[in-house]
C-alpha cells in the first residue's frame, strides 16, 4: 500500500527530530496566523492564484528567502562540525548526516535559492523595463513558480520523512547508484530537481519569448536596458542547458528504478558520461545565475554614479560572448579525470577566454563611475563589495583554469572558497543590491539605509572571515567534504575562524531583518514616489507601487534610457489610458504542481498507485486548461484612468 | 607545526609539485597585471568622484570611447594569449600520463581505491600495502589507478597533483619525490561515509631503505589472495596500515576486469578472468 514507506522513515535521531518538530509547529503557527488574521481569501485571490508577474516574482523571492534560511542553517552545521571534529573528537554529526547536510546545502543554495532569486528578479523587473504589461505566457509563469515551490517542498519533506542524498550536490555515479546509495535520499534529490527543473525550463522559454515579443513600440533590442540583455542571455542558457539536466537525471533514475546501466560501474555503464553531461548543464548554470546579477549592477552603477552607462555596445557584446562561451568550458570541472592534455588545454584556454568579456564589464562599470557624481547608497556599496570580491574570486578561477595548477587545487577547499566567492558576491550581493534598488518600486517606500549599510559591512567582513581561511586551507592540502581530520595538520584554527565568519554573516542577515522591520514600521515617512533614485529606465515612469496593469498607456520608446531622455526634455505629455486585457486568476498551476509533488513523493517511496493517480490528475488539469475558452478579462480605459489617477495621488 | 610549514602546497618535495607551484605563481603574476589596476581604479574613482566632491570633473553624458574600450578588450586578450600559451605547454609538460623524463626506470605502484581505504600493489616487489605508501627518493613512480568503489582521487600535495581512480578504468599518475620525508596522501574526491578516513602516510626513503622495507614485507607478511582481497574490499572505515605478500600478480587487472563483464558488479567473481592482460582490452583507458 505505501511502497517502501514505513514508520522507520520518520525516525532519524534527535537532531532531526528537533527540526521535524520545528517544521510541523512552524507550519501550524503560520497557518493559524493566517486564519486568525482572516487572510485566506486575500492570500488566495491576491497571491496564490495571481498571474501578475510582479506578484509571482515576490512569491519566488519569499520562498527563496525561506530556503536561504534552510541552506544557511546547513552551512552553520557544516562549519560547526569542521571546527570541532578534529583528532580524537568526532564532532556532533555522524559522517552520513554530515554528508546529507553538505549535499542539501549545495542543492538548496543553487536550485532553490539562487535560481528563484533570478526568476523572481526577472519577473519583477523585466516586463516593466520592456514597457510590457506582462510576460508572454502568464499561466506558464504561474506554473513555473508552483513547480519550483513543489520541488522545494519535496526537498524539505526529505527532512521529515526518510533521508536526503549523501552524495554531494551533483550526485556523481557510481556513488549515487543503487549499489552505493540504496536509500531514498538520491530519489528525493532526483525528483525535487526534475520537478523544479521543469519549472525552470518553462520559465526560460517564457522569458525569452517575452523579450522577443513583448517589447514596447520603439524598444529595439539595442535600446533594451542591460538587465534585459543579461536576462536574455541567462534565459537562453536555461532553454539550452536545462533539457540536458532533465535527460541526465532521467537516465540516472532509469538506472535506479529499472536496473539500467547508463552510469553504473560495470554492465556497460559509463560514469564519466554522467560527469560530462551534468557539467554540460552545470557550467552554463553558473552564468544563468551570474549574468542577471551583472545586469543588476549595470542598472545600479549609472543611477548612483549619476551618469550614463559607459560602453553599452561593449556590454551587450560581452553578455553575448559569455552566453556562447559558457557552453564550451564544462570540462574544466574535471581536468583530473584523465583526458588527454590536448583536451584539457583546450578547455582550460576556453575558460580563460571568458575572463575577457567579464573583465570588459568590470572596466565599463569602472568608467561609468569615472567623472560621475557617486552617491554611496546601499546598492552602490553592494556593487563595490561585489567588484572587490568577484575580481579576487575570478583570479582564483583563472588559476584553476590552468590544468597544471588545477591538478593541485581541484576539490580542495580553495575550490570551495572560489565558487562561494563567485556566487555570494555575484548572485547574492547582486540580489541585495536589486532588492534595495527596486523595493520602493514594488512596495512604494524605500528601505532603511542605516541598517542596510550595517548589513553590507557584516556580510562583507563576515564573508572574508569565513572564506579567506578556506583559500589558505586549500594550500594546506585540505579537501572538501571532510567530516573529520587529524589534529597534526594545523587546520583547526582556520576552521574556527571560518566558523566565526559565519556568525558575522548571520549578524548581516539579522541587520536585514531589522532593516525590513524598521522600514515597514516607518513606511509613512519613507514614501518613495515613482522615481526615488532619479533613475533611467521605464519602470521608474509608472507609480510606486506599480499598478497591476503596469502601464496605463503603452510607452513609445524613442531611445536608450528612454525615461531619462524624456525627463531631461521636460514633463512628458499625459497619454490617455487604454483598454487593457489582463489574464484572469487561476489556481490551475498550483494544482498541477501539487500533482507533480504527489507524483514525486510516490516515486521516491515506490507507491505506484499514487504516482498513477497524480499523473492522471496532472493530465486532466492540463486538458481542463485547454477547454477553458476565456483566459483574459478587459479593464476598460475609464477604469484604468481612475486607478492611475488614484495611484499617482496616493503613493501608499 | 608552524603555520607556514603547514602550507604544504608551497613546500613541494617532488619535481611535479615544484613545477605546479611555479606554474601557479606565474599565472598569479600575469593576472595581477589586470587585477591591480582594477583594485586601484575602483577605490580611487569611488573616492575621487564621490558626490560630495564638486571640484572633480562631471561628464554625465559621456558614455562611449572607442579607444578606451579597445584598450580593455585588448589588454585582457593579450594576457589571456600569454596565459593560453603557458597553459598549452604546461598542460602537456605536466600531463599526469606522461612518464617523468629521466633515465631511471619508474617504480610501478598499482592503486585500488576501496570503500574506504587505499590498496597499493607493488608488482615488481611482489608486495601490497593498505593505507601506507613507501617510495624511493629520486626514482619516478608510475601510479596505475583504478577503484573497486565509487570514484576517488589520489592526491599527495607535496609530490604533485591528483588523478581520479574509477571502477573499471585504468588511469595514470607519474610523480617523483626529490627529498626524503613523510607526506600526507588522501582521497580528494568524495566517495561516501568513510571518505574522511582515507588519509595515509607517504614515506619517501632512500633506495636501500625502500628495498629493505619491501624485502621485509615480502618475507614476513600474510599473502594477499583473492579471498583476502574480497574481505578487504568490503566497506570499512579508518583502516590502519596493513601489509601483504602479493599472491596473485594479476590482482589489479582482475579487479578492473570485474567491471568489464556483461553483468559487472563487485559481487561477481574476479577470478573468472585469470591472467587477462590490459593490452588485450583497447579503449579501457581514457
Amino acid at each position: 500500500m505505501f511502497g517502501e514507506l514505513t514508520f522507520a522513515a520518520f525516525n532519524q535521531g534527535p537532531i532531526v527530530l528537533g527540526v521535524q518538530i520545528f517544521i510541523v509547529f512552524g507550519a501550524a503557527a503560520v497557518l493559524s496566523l493566517i486564519t486568525y488574521l482572516r487572510r485566506w481569501q486575500w492570500l488566495w485571490k491576491e497571491w496564490l492564484t495571481s498571474l501578475d508577474a510582479k506578484k509571482i516574482g515576490i512569491m519566488y523571492l519569499v520562498v527563496a528567502v525561506v530556503m536561504l534560511l534552510r541552506g544557511f542553517s546547513d552551512a552553520v552545521m557544516l562549519r560547526a562540525q569542521q571546527a570541532l571534529s578534529v583528532g580524537s573528537s568526532t564532532g556532533y554529526l555522524t559522517a552520513n548526516h554530515f554528508d546529507q547536510v553538505f549535499t542539501a546545502h549545495g542543492t538548496i543554495m543553487i536550485f532553490f535559492v539562487a535560481m528563484p532569486i533570478i526568476f523572481g528578479l526577472i519577473n519583477l523587473v523585466l516586463p516593466l523595463q520592456l514597457g510590457a504589461r506582462d510576460v508572454a505566457f502568464p499561466f506558464l509563469n504561474s506554473l513555473s513558480f508552483w513547480l519550483y515551490a513543489a520541488g522545494a517542498a519535496l526537498i524539505m519533506l526529505s527532512l521529515v520523512v526518510g533521508e536526503f542524498a549523501a552524495t554531494g550536490w551533483l550526485a556523481y555515479p557510481p556513488l549515487s547508484e543503487l549499489q552505493y546509495s540504496p536509500g531514498v535520499g538520491v530519489d528525493y534529490w532526483i525528483w525535487a530537481l526534475q520537478i523544479s527543473g521543469a519549472g525552470s525550463l518553462i520559465a526560460g522559454i517564457n522569458f525569452v519569448a517575452t523579450i522577443i515579443t513583448k517589447r514596447a513600440p520603439g524598444m529595439t533590442l539595442m535600446r533594451m536596458p542591460i538587465f534585459a540583455w543579461t536576462a536574455l542571455g541567462s534565459m537562453t542558457l536555461v532553454v539550452f542547458a536545462f533539457p540536458v539536466l532533465t535527460a541526465t537525471l532521467a537516465m540516472l533514475a532509469l538506472d535506479r528504478y529499472l536496473g539500467m546501466h547508463f552510469f553504473t560501474a560495470g554492465g556497460g555503464g559509463n560514469m564519466m558520461m554522467y560527469v560530462n553531461l551534468i557539467w554540460t548543464w552545470g557550467h552554463p548554470e553558473v552564468y544563468i545565475l551570474a549574468l542577471p546579477a551583472f545586469g543588476v549592477f549595470s542598472e545600479v552603477v549609472p543611477v548612483f554614479a549619476q551618469k550614463r552607462l559607459f560602453g553599452y555596445t561593449s556590454m551587450v557584446a560581452a553578455t553575448i560572448s559569455i552566453t556562447l562561451l559558457s557552453f564550451v568550458v564544462w570540462l574544466h570541472h574535471f581536468f583530473t579525470m584523465g583526458a588527454t592534455p590536448d583536451v584539457n588545454a583546450f578547455f582550460g584556454i576556453m575558460t580563460m577566454v571568458i575572463a575577457i568579456p567579464t573583465g570588459v564589464k568590470i572596466f565599463n562599470w569602472l568608467f561609468t563611475m569615472f567623472r560621475g557624481r557617486i552617491i554611496f547608497a546601499t546598492p552602490m556599496l553592494w556593487f563595490l563589495g561585489f567588484v572587490s570580491l568577484f575580481t579576487m574570486g575570478g583570479m582564483a578561477g583563472v588559476l584553476m583554469a590552468v590544468p597544471g595548477a588545477d591538478f593541485q587545487l581541484h576539490n580542495s577547499l580553495f575550490l570551495v572558497a572560489h565558487f562561494h566567492t563567485m556566487i555570494i558576491s555575484g548572485v547574492l550581493f547582486g540580489f541585495f543590491a536589486a532588492v534595495t534598488y527596486w523595493f520602493p518600486k514594488i512596495f512604494g517606500f524605500t528601505l532603511d539605509e542605516t541598517w542596510g549599510k550595517r548589513a553590507f559591512w557584516c556580510w562583507t567582513v563576515g564573508f572574508m572571515t569565513a572564506f579567506m581561511p578556506l583559500y589558505i586551507l586549500g594550500f594546506m592540502g585540505a579537501t572538501r567534504r571532510l567530516d573529520h581530520y587529524p589534529a597534526g595538520l594545523g587546520w583547526q584554527p582556520l576552521f574556527i575562524v571560518a566558523a566565526m565568519g559565519v556568525v558575522i554573516i548571520a549578524l548581516g542577515g539579522l541587520c536585514q531583518a531589522i532593516q525590513i522591520y524598521v522600514s515597514v514600521r516607518d513606511r509613512k515617512q519613507r514614501v518613495a514616489g515613482p522615481d526615488p533614485w532619479n533613475a533611467r529606465t521605464l519602470e521608474w515612469s509608472v507609480p510606486s507601487p506599480v499598478p497591476f496593469y503596469n502601464f496605463a498607456h503603452t510607452p513609445q520608446v524613442e531611445g536608450r534610457d528612454d525615461f531619462w531622455l524624456k525627463k531631461k526634455r521636460g514633463a512628458p505629455p499625459e497619454l490617455p489610458a487604454e483598454d487593457i486585457e489582463l489574464p484572469r486568476n487561476t489556481s490551475l498551476g498550483m494544482f498541477m504542481a501539487g500533482a507533480a509533488f504527489v507524483a514525486g513523493f510516490g516515486l521516491v517511496w515506490h507507491i505506484w498507485w499514487l504516482v498513477a493517480f497524480a499523473l492522471v490528475g496532472f493530465f486532466v488539469l492540463l486538458v481542463a486548461r485547454s477547454f477553458a475558452d476565456v483566459h483574459e478579462e478587459l479593464l476598460p480605459a475609464a477604469e484604468v484612468a481612475r486607478l492611475e489617477a488614484a495611484a499617482r495621488a496616493q503613493p501608499i | 607545526m608552524h603555520f607556514l610549514d603547514s602550507l604544504v602546497m608551497l613546500h613541494p618535495r617532488g619535481m611535479i609539485a615544484l613545477s605546479e607551484r611555479s606554474l601557479m605563481l606565474h599565472t598569479i603574476e600575469l593576472m595581477l597585471i589586470v587585477a591591480v589596476p582594477v583594485y586601484i581604479l575602483i577605490f580611487f574613482f569611488a573616492w575621487k568622484y564621490r558626490a560630495g566632491n564638486t571640484s572633480s570633473q562631471y561628464t554625465p553624458e559621456w558614455e562611449h570611447s572607442k579607444m578606451d574600450e579597445l584598450v580593455w578588450w585588448a589588454i585582457p586578450l593579450e594576457i589571456i594569449l600569454v596565459l593560453a600559451a603557458l597553459t598549452w605547454t604546461s598542460t602537456h609538460a605536466l600531463d599526469p600520463y606522461k612518464p617523468i623524463d629521466t633515465s631511471i626506470p619508474p617504480l610501478t605502484v598499482q592503486v585500488v581505491a576501496l570503500d574506504w581505504k587505499w590498496l597499493f600493489i607493488y608488482p615488481a616487489q611482489g608486495i601490497a600495502s593498505v593505507n601506507y605508501l613507501a617510495i624511493p627518493v629520486g626514482q619516478p613512480v608510475r601510479f596505475e589507478l583504478t577503484a573497486d568503489a565509487p570514484m576517488n582521487a589520489l592526491w599527495i600535495p607535496q609530490l604533485g597533483g591528483q588523478e581520479m581512480a574509477m571502477p573499471g578504468m585504468d588511469n595514470r599518475l607519474n610523480l617523483e619525490a626529490s627529498a626524503p620525508g613523510t607526506f600526507v596522501g588522501m582521497s580528494s574526491n568524495f566517495s561516501g561515509d568513510g571518505f574522511s578516513g582515507m588519509q595515509f602516510p607517504v614515506h619517501a626513503v632512500s633506495q636501500s631503505d625502500f628495498d629493505a622495507w619491501a624485502a621485509g614485507i615480502a618475507s614476513s607478511s600474510a599473502p594477499l589472495t583473492m579471498d583476502t582481497y574480497m574481505t578487504l574490499a568490503k566497506p570499512s572505515e579508518n583502516v590502519p596500515a596493513a601489509f601483504y605478500i602479493l599472491a596473485d600478480p594479476n590482482l589489479y587487472t582482475e579487479v578492473m576486469m570485474q567491471y568489464m563483464m556483461p553483468q559487472g558488479s563487485s559481487s561477481s567473481t574476479p577470478a573468472a578472468m585469470p591472467g587477462m592482460q590490459m593490452d588485450a582490452m583497447p579503449g579501457m583507458s581514457m
